[in-house]
């Protein structure tokens, strides 16, 4: 087994994807020649050649609406989008077409479509560079919403997203790209998609969280005798995975780094006051960013729930 | 050599003052890399130096109430529609006092006073604003032009034809000006788009498209002047390709080892400010002290930016949660 950080591990996920599966194609912008804005497609188009790995003209809907005519032929075509805050620009291609190929054709054609995107906060760039509205992809059905938050399981779910029949949007967390690091199993494995981790085993409290934020979570928990779930795919979410803990538990910290309204923490808040409502021993709370448009660095730090914030949240939550 | 000049009938002082506004660009870009490794500035930073000709002719041309839009790029542009360097470099260090209160950064610039519309981060994606923009001048009869500039890789979004269309249907008064670097980040032209000729790509929606050197700051004033006189005679939009190069990476942490030194050096060669300069002395008489005395106060001039822009304060924690929506 090797040490290697996000961006190794989704590379190697790729690779062995492409070595495995002739139906695999990579296309986007600058990620051939170039290796991709964040090199995570380092070495691939030396290795497979330009007809497997695609560089793009600069049009994400024609991405995303080539990718979508690739899979329904019968390929299965791996998208990057440079951040996810240019997805907005093939929006109309994933929602009107990728996710309803399957309803509309009443399961003659499928969608296996992967489209990789970074998102997230807390590497200084501006606005559309830190999105993190993972919960507009989760409101449209059809779609899956993957975000690994460590190496082994960004391989692992990478290749489960590839292998997997639907469209699934898989977001990598920009922030963790290099921060972490860790052993990666050598030969291809699947993380099994729509099955949340237990990041860490606990009984006061539940916190849920997912992609960056799990980092900033398992910091802040520190000695808080916390269950950590970390959700791996949104859509479709574990709810067992979070109904059982909070039937535990009895008290839920959600945190997210999106804004409060609508976010996906809504979700899982409507969904454990409709099914544990008996559990809680405390109102549900929520961490997350502001209802803001993204500030530029300065202001940045303001918004990103930070350590402090979630254990006076955790602090709260055990009071009530 | 410069292909044209005396057809112009330029006064010096303007001459002159192009070539001092090209020389600012220049060195306001030139003093970000050191500045921003020192962790004064955050985000993107995408410069601007080597293209100086394309922002300050096409500005030039233009008059005072006409509008401009532009991308990322775009510290040069507002810069050469007359911002004070002071408040752009404040702006890049995100502090309070920048042009955009420190929430707006290196790629969103703007300038209500100056109908300076903005710099926007998403390839392509202001086009169809600009054909709005237009539309409304035209609609409230004012005489205002809009210049709307964009890189080469911006041609080939959908949205660049969705506004090339509007903008010959509806006859507005825009100047589309694709600066075509030759690449959008490592992609070169000739691998992201069928057609390299990219001036060509207005024809479908017979809309003039015509290429000039955009290394040759007059050449570019004389093709925008023309095209802006046609758009606010009424004669409708005109479409303009500036071949240039951009000397530096595609933004700061980019080395750019995707282009070759032999065409980097091509490049260097034709570099528009010491072209001028040459022009200048050779057929206007201007005494090369002349020319170090414009570089020296525009150095200056760049230092007072970098030392306003250290002074400011930081935005206060409560500037997260304005300008969401209206106050009050
Ligand atoms: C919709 C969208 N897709 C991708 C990007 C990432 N990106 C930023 S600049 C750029 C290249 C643009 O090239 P070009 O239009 O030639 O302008 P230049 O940078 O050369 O001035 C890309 C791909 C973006 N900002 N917006
Ligand atoms: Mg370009």
């Amino acid at each position: 087994m090797a040490v290697l950080n996000l961006v190794q591990a989704i590379n190697q996920g790729l690779r062995q994807a492409l070595e495995t599966d002739e139906r695999v194609l990579l296309l986007g912008e600058d990620i051939g020649k170039d290796g991709g804005v964040f090199r995570v497609t380092d070495g691939l188009h030396a290795e497979f050649g330009e007809r497997r790995i695609i560089d793009t003209p600069l049009a994400e809907s024609g991405i995303i609406g080539l990718a979508i005519g690739m899979a329904a032929y019968g390929l299965r075509p791996v998208a990057e989008i440079q951040f996810l805050g240019f997805c907005y620009a093939a929006i109309e291609q994933i929602f009107t077409h990728a996710a309803r190929i399957r309803a509309r054709s009443r399961g003659r054609f499928d969608c296996p479509l992967v489209i990789r995107t970074p998102y997230g906060g807390g590497v200084k760039a501006p606005e559309l560079h830190e999105e993190s509205t993972e919960a507009l992809f989760c409101h449209m059905p059809g779609i899956k919403v993957v975000v690994p938050s460590s190496p082994s399981n960004a391989k692992g779910l990478l290749l489960a997203a590839i292998d997997d029949p639907d469209p699934v949007i898989y977001l990598e967390p920009t922030r963790l790209y290099r921060l972490l690091k860790e052993e990666v199993a050598e030969q291809p494995y699947h993380t099994p998609l729509g099955k949340a981790r237990i990041a860490r085993k606990g009984n006061q409290l539940t916190i849920i969280a997912w992609g960056s934020m799990l980092e900033v979570v398992l910091r802040a928990a520190g000695e808080y005798d916390a269950e950590i779930i970390d959700l791996l795919t949104l859509s479709p979410f574990d709810r067992e995975a979070v109904l059982e803990s909070v039937h535990k538990t009895g008290r839920v910290l959600i945190v997210h780094e999106a804004a409060k309204t609508g976010g996906f923490g809504a979700e899982l808040a409507a969904t454990i006051a409709e099914e544990a409502i008996m559990s809680l021993r405390a109102p549900i709370r929520r961490v997350t960013g502001y209802d803001v448009v993204l500030p530029l660095p300065l202001l940045e730090n303001y918004n990103l729930p930070s350590p402090a914030r979630i254990i006076a949240a955790i602090d709260d939550l055990l009071r009530y | 050599m410069l292909p044209i000049d005396d057809g112009l009938k330029l006064e010096i002082a303007e001459l002159l003052q192009m070539y001092r506004d090209m020389v600012l660009l220049r060195e306001f870009e030139e003093s970000c890399p050191k500045l921003y490794s020192q962790g004064k500035m955050g985000g993107f930073l995408h410069l601007y130096s080597g293209e100086e000709a394309v922002g300050v002719g096409a500005s030039h041309a233009m008059q005072d109430g006409d509008y401009m839009i532009s991308a990322y790029r775009e510290h040069g542009h507002i810069i050469a529609r007359g911002a004070d360097p002071k408040v752009i470099m404040a702006e890049l260090f995100g502090k309070a006092t920048g042009i955009s209160r420190g929430k707006g950064g290196s790629m969103h610039l703007a300038s209500a006073e100056l109908n300076f519309m903005g710099g926007y981060g998403i390839v392509g994606g202001h086009l169809p604003l600009a054909v709005g923009l237009g539309y409304a001048a035209k609609y409230q009869q004012t005489g205002q032009v809009v210049v709307c500039l964009f890189g080469d890789g911006a041609t080939n979004q959908g949205v660049f034809h969705e506004a090339m269309n509007m903008a010959a249907l509806y006859h507005v008064p825009v100047i589309f000006i694709c600066e075509n670097n030759g690449y959008g980040i490592g992609t070169s032209v000739e691998r992201a788009s069928s057609v390299t000729e990219l001036y060509k790509k207005s024809c479908a929606y017979e809309t003039p498209g015509n290429r000039v050197d955009g290394m040759n700051v007059l050449a570019v004033y004389q093709l925008v002047r023309e095209a802006i006189a046609r758009a606010r005679e009424g004669g409708g939009p005109s479409y303009i390709e500036a071949a240039t190069y951009r000397f530096r990476g595609h933004s700061i942490s980019d080395p750019g080892n995707y282009r070759s030194p032999q065409e980097k050096k091509i490049w260097q060669e034709r570099d528009p400010i010491p072209k001028l300069g040459k022009y200048l002395q050779q057929h206007k008489g201007v005494a090369p002290a002349q020319l170090e005395t414009i570089l020296a106060e525009e150095l200056q001039r760049v230092a007072a930016a970098i030392e306003f822009a250290e002074a400011s304060p930081e935005p206060a924690a409560d500037q997260l949660m304005t300008d969401i929506y209206v106050e009050g």
